[in-house]
């Protein structure tokens, strides 16, 4: 196995990594929907720290590697089409994608406060924020950035 | 280098092989994850249960489909054929996987069931085992396919 072949394993790694995370996240999505209560924000909340962790070594994964991989193979350019739109999505499934998790993070962040006040809140108040449409939409556009990379790096259009 | 040794009919198959395997992956980072962090609450619980059942599996399946397809594809089923050790590799993981899969569904469905009585959390603590040794399994898997030593 040539250095490149490791370089092209950790990316494909990263991609698992970032896709698998977004699986999580809509799968999260899905489940709080209807989360109301203080203690099941917290502890959905739980998952959702993992899916961030992983989504970020998958984030920084895919472009280190994939970078390194335009520049140290012969038949691909960094400014080749294929690659330099694969960036421009990345960069727009990133930036969603941040958004996103900043939206859906106010709900487990208003229940620790609920928690630590002793408080139950508002009804209809976790609802609410587990329900964030500027979320959805966020995570929606990330996800679709990030098939078609998928797409995109199967296909090599150009290449 | 891929794409140059590649013919592109086979992209759809390749498509649903590695489409399939990360809805695969996600499903199963999503069941490891809330039946370890779950600490007992049945909502996140059936959560992790749940995630394997209607995400993981349906992946497999896609997984497999594209497995077979592309493997056609490329002729690596041909008799007369030497498998790969990569490709041993991922058939391999992918049959015992399945197996595993398959007892995991088992015990935490029954799991699930026994959550309406409060009990069941110890079947599930054995899907999560299976779970995290899966996916541990799926990362190897996933290096050597990609990376293909031998």
């Amino acid at each position: 196995m040539s250095f490149d072949d490791w370089i092209l394993a950790l990316h494909v790694l990263s991609a698992f990594a970032l896709v698998g995370a977004m699986v999580l996240f809509w799968i999260l999505i899905v489940a709080m929907r209807n989360l109301d209560s203080v203690g099941d924000t917290i502890a959905f909340g739980r998952v959702m720290r993992v899916g961030t962790g992983v989504v970020m070594a998958g984030v920084v994964g895919t472009i280190l590697f994939g970078i390194w991989l335009a520049i140290s193979l012969d038949a691909y350019e960094v400014w080749d089409g294929w690659i330099l739109a694969a960036i421009v999505l990345w960069a727009i499934g990133t930036g969603t994608g941040m958004r996103s998790d900043v939206e859906y993070r106010k709900a487990v962040t208003r229940a620790e406060e609920l928690r630590s006040s002793g408080q139950e809140g508002q009804p209809g108040e976790l609802r609410a924020l587990n329900r964030t449409s500027a979320g959805l939409t966020m995570h929606t556009i990330s996800s679709l950035a990030i098939v078609l990379i998928l797409l995109d790096m199967i296909w090599k259009p150009g290449a | 280098m891929l794409a140059a040794i590649r013919p592109d009919e086979w992209n759809w198959a390749l498509l649903l092989h590695v489409g399939g395997a990360m809805i695969l992956v996600g499903g199963m980072l999503t069941a490891a994850s809330a039946l370890t962090l779950a600490r007992g609450h049945a909502g996140v619980l059936r959560l992790g249960y749940w995630s394997l059942l209607a995400v993981s599996l349906p992946g497999y399946i896609l997984m497999r489909i594209g497995a077979e397809w592309i493997a056609d594809k490329e002729l690596l089923l041909e008799e007369g054929v030497e498998e790969p050790d990569w490709l041993g590799v991922g058939y391999l993981v992918a049959d015992t996987g399945a197996l595993l899969l398959l007892i995991a569904l088992v015990v935490g469905g029954i799991g699930v069931y026994r959550l309406r009585g409060g009990k069941g959390t110890s079947l599930l603590m054995a899907t999560m085992v299976i779970s995290l040794v899966l996916l541990a399994a799926y990362v190897v898997t996933i290096w050597a396919m990609s990376a293909k030593p031998g």
